[in-house]
């Protein structure tokens, strides 16, 4: 058993203790914004927040996230409109959008900490998040104008 | 696949009932019908605005469909909803389709809402929703729906204010005569129960006043849901009551469990039973490989005791398959004379007759698809019905498919389709949704089956592997006078019927026996190469090895007789023509991507354009900084032409992509945001398969399993600027393909580049990011 707040709402998850955060959001709270892809660390496309750092929550055991907060891409704005987001959308960003909520997890993470990176930040914070149908250039260009405008 | 094969059949030169039906609306019937017809004031008639002429789908399983009593439903509120038949998995079809039946018919994008159909082609046509052609099949019975749903609305006006048609005017979502106006939802009812207006009666919009079709104005529908995480995929797919399924499946195809000892598997908390599956071996179609499923309550449960499972496999008739020894048998047989598949002249005595010859071979390993989404899929099944959710691009190929696995009517299967995390090929063949629905049948609950990563990577119809070997002889002018081409590699045809060991009509066509240099002799073989593992099509397909050693020998070529390689290349295209293929000897199965050769001939002056944009965009002959090269290639697949113009830089000895040139004429444009999105994604997906994507096999085995083996290209060394060049045609050069062709130009493209910044020659892919 694990108790912590997700997306502000208190949970606990009736599951043993190295369960990967990643299911039990999936499985056991219906939260199936963040998803599978490697289940080993490789591609990004479970990220979510824990106490506000992007973490890989398919190597993530519930045990290391109790009593934290843990962010999804549901909770990520109320609105759904997070910086990021809108970015996403006025570049027009995914293509099939499965590795999309990971991606923009991982940006928002970014910029939180960094509002301003340079292009080799960018680069580099994103490299963990593999995107099969290769939309890397508006995501770079997306967490650009996020922070920049530009 | 079996689609292809049946289309082929159909649309052989001597068979021609759907041409005819087009044939006989000439020009001139279609404007005495215009006249005689019912006119809408600012509409130009058929023959103005869009002729239609025959296309591909009419030939697939089920055809096309005109009925936009089944594609559109309009709500009192004025809500027009679309029906999306085909699946999306990235291409933006599930937008670009109904965006254009609502440009014709007037519907205003913002009060559109689509639907998703599920898998019913005797309903919808057809919905296999691959080989690039969903826009190539569909824009015209979409302009065709929309402008019927026009006519009714304003039939229906007109009626009803008791005016003449020709007064009436439909707006954008209105309908007005004099003072008369209406919304399109007040005037739903009426003119949904009209009759369906015959093609020659339409009045069609003239493409000035397109507001969304060439445009590129519409973004995604699924837009807003996948950057808030609603977007709904197959894993997304909860039902009250639903075990998950992950399965042990044999390491070689066709290995029988030996031994099972399932003990620890039980054991894991969560775990509630464990199933056995049968073994399939090639050809068994889409049928799953079987093996040993471990059901539990929750996803992490279900790995975790299939991962607990202890298995000794015995072996199979594939257990010997290695890697190395097949690529070397491979390249013997290259070398020798192979089985002629399309013939010009005289090649072998044109090429004792050489003053200079010149031999090079090129390879390809195995690779798996590896679409984000890993495949999944839901089932529900009843003692005499059932119902799936599933990512799959064939929903009514599964349906089938599953209906005689379950040994239930068609009729009581019921298939969803989600929205597909990347296809790319590997869910045409929905092997996922019957071990679903086996497993659901047996223990009668609702099962979804979970594939891992290494599930995926291991256990996938692959992309073939394959040795290209190309030989030319010169005259004494240098002139290329003879050239034979062997293709040797596993059939995809082996999935399907038993393994002959040569290729089929359909590979054939990808980039082979439709090869344009103008070489007086050619002969273009097709050497013997037995599949030992299931094999499948993967985006582009056979075009990807074909366009790598031809374009890749283009340049080797230019090199060795000192001439530039783009006027080597346009020197080996040669003039700007039609090919012919009954006068060049093409084989009389030649497959044209299923189109009517006449439609979409092998234009050399196309071919030759693209190139020669891409080329001059990239500033093709100016001085690159040390370390640096460009590189060209160019192909036609999918019936659409691709050049890319490739920039490599070499940094500490890693190869790095920072520009790409990406031109295209795919005919028509329809959606010009969702083709530079492809061509991106294809530079992409190019690189990717050129450095790292190669699956190889030891005793029968996979060894690769995760991104850590089978690496992808990510931000930190990707093509960083890919710039899209398309090729503006008006609707009468009819659209073609858009999916895939981006892809098969980019690793030679790659390649020649890397020649020109290093003087190394790679011909193995995947080459690796090391130089
Ligand atoms: S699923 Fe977690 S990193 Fe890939
Ligand atoms: S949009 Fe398909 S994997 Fe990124």
């Amino acid at each position: 058993m694990a108790k912590m707040k997700v997306n502000g709402t208190d949970q606990t998850f009736e599951a043993e203790g190295d369960t990967p955060l990643l299911w039990a959001l999936r499985d056991l709270a219906g939260l199936t914004g963040t998803k599978y892809g490697c289940g080993t660390g490789l591609c990004g496309a479970c990220t979510v927040h824990v106490n506000g750092e992007a973490v890989r929550s398919c190597i993530t055991p519930l045990s290391d996230v109790e009593g934290k907060e843990v962010t999804t891409i549901e909770g990520l704005s109320g609105d759904g409109n997070h910086p990021v987001q809108q970015s996403w959308r006025e570049l027009n960003v995914p293509q099939c959008g499965f590795c999309q909520a990971g991606q923009i997890m991982q940006a928002a993470d970014l910029l939180k900490k960094n509002p301003k990176p340079s292009e080799a930040e960018i680069l580099d914070a994103m490299s963990g998040n593999v995107c099969r149908c290769g939309c890397y250039q508006r995501i770079i260009a997306a967490v650009r104008h996020a922070s920049t405008g530009a | 696949m079996l689609h292809y094969m049946e289309q082929a059949k159909r649309s052989a030169p001597s068979d021609d009932g759907n041409e005819l039906t087009f044939a006989n609306v000439s020009r001139r019937n279609l404007l005495q019908a215009g006249t005689a017809g019912f006119a809408v004031a600012a509409f130009a008639n058929p023959a103005e605005a869009f002729i239609k002429y025959p296309v591909g789908g009419t030939a697939m399983p089920n055809g096309l469909k005109y009925d936009p009593k089944i594609f559109v439903s309009i709500d009192p509120d004025g809500t027009v909803n679309i029906i999306a038949h085909r699946s999306e998995m990235g291409t933006g079809s599930r937008t670009s389709l109904p965006m254009v039946l609502a440009d014709e018919m007037g519907a205003d994008w913002a009060r559109v809402k689509i639907i998703q159909a599920e898998g019913d082609e005797p309903k919808y046509g057809n919905q296999d929703t691959d080989g690039s052609r969903s826009m190539r099949h569909h824009i015209q019975s979409m302009r065709q729906m929309g402008a019927s749903v026009r006519h009714m609305l304003a039939s229906a006006a007109a009626k009803k204010w008791g005016v003449e048609p020709s007064a009436v005017k439909v707006g954008v979502h209105e309908v007005t005569s004099g003072s008369n106006k209406a919304g399109f939802g007040d005037l739903a009812a009426d003119a949904m129960s009209l009759e369906v207006p015959k093609f020659e009666d339409l009045s069609f919009r003239s493409e000035k006043d397109f507001r969304y079709i060439g445009k590129g104005n519409v973004p995604m529908v699924d837009l807003h849901d996948i950057t808030t995480g609603k977007a709904i995929y197959g894993a997304d797919v909860m039902l009250p009551g639903m075990k998950v399924a992950v399965i042990a499946r044999p390491p070689a195809v066709g290995e029988e469990p030996a031994k099972v000892d399932d003990s620890a598997a039980k054991a894991v908390p969560g775990v509630i039973s464990v199933e056995s599956l049968p073994i399939t071996v090639m050809p068994a179609k889409f049928s799953p490989l079987g093996g040993i499923a471990v059901i539990a309550e929750h996803t992490a449960a279900a790995i975790k005791g299939r991962d607990a499972l202890k298995i000794e496999w015995k072996k199979g008739p594939h257990s010997n398959y290695n890697s190395a020894a097949f690529t070397a048998e491979m390249r013997k047989t290259a070398a020798e004379p192979g089985k002629v598949l399309r013939k010009e002249g005289d090649m072998a005595g044109a090429m004792k007759d050489a003053s200079k010859t010149f031999a090079r071979e090129y390879s390809q390993a195995h690779m798996a698809h590896a679409m984000m989404e890993p495949p999944v899929a839901v089932a529900d099944v009843k003692a005499d019905s059932a119902e799936i959710w599933a990512p799959v691009q064939s929903p009514f190929g599964a349906r089938q498919d599953i209906a005689k696995a379950l040994n239930i009517p068609i009729e009581k299967v019921k298939v969803n389709v989600t929205l597909l995390g990347g296809g790319f090929g590997r869910k045409s063949k929905c092997d996922y949704a019957i071990e679903a629905a086996l497993l659901s049948q047996k223990t009668k609950q609702p099962v979804k089956v979970q594939w891992t990563r290494e599930d995926d990577i291991k256990h996938s119809f692959y992309h073939t592997t394959s040795v290209e070997r190309i030989e030319v002889g010169l005259d004494d002018a240098g002139k290329v006078n003879a050239m034979r081409f062997n293709s040797v590699a596993p059939s995809i045809l082996t999935t399907f019927a038993p393994d002959s060991g040569h290729q089929f009509f359909i590979e054939n066509g990808m980039g082979h026996v439709d090869m344009p240099f103008q070489v007086p002799n050619l002969s273009i073989e097709n050497g013997k190469a037995m599949a030992h593992t299931r094999i499948g099509w993967f985006r582009a397909v056979s075009n990807i090895p074909r366009a790598w050693a031809v374009q890749s020998f283009a340049s080797e070529l230019a090199h060795e007789l000192g001439k530039d390689e783009k006027d080597m290349l346009l020197e080996l295209i040669g003039s700007d023509r039609k090919l012919e293929p009954a006068a060049q000897g093409f084989p009389k199965d030649f497959w044209d991507y299923g189109e009517t050769y006449a439609e979409y001939p092998i234009d050399t002056a196309r071919l030759k354009n693209v190139l020669n944009l891409a080329a001059e965009k990239a500033g093709w002959g100016k001085t690159l900084p040390k370390g640096e090269g460009l590189g060209l290639a160019v192909h036609r697949s999918f019936v659409t032409y691709v050049a890319s113009a490739v920039r490599v830089k070499i940094v500490d000895g890693k190869i790095r992509v920072p520009e790409v040139h990406q031109a295209i004429d795919c005919g028509y444009a329809a959606n010009p945001e969702r083709i530079r999105s492809q061509m991106e994604g294809a530079a992409v997906m190019g690189m990717t398969l050129a450095l790292y994507s190669g699956v190889t096999f030891e005793n029968g085995a996979a060894q690769q399993g995760n991104f850590d083996t089978y690496e992808m290209v990510r931000s930190d060394n990707f093509p960083e600027t890919v710039h899209t060049h398309i090729v503006e045609n008006p609707f009468s050069v009819h659209a073609s393909g858009v999916g895939e062709p981006g892809v098969p130009p980019i690793p030679p493209a790659i390649a020649n580049a890397v020649f020109n910044a290093t003087g190394k020659r790679l011909r193995d892919l995947p080459f690796g990011d090391e130089i």
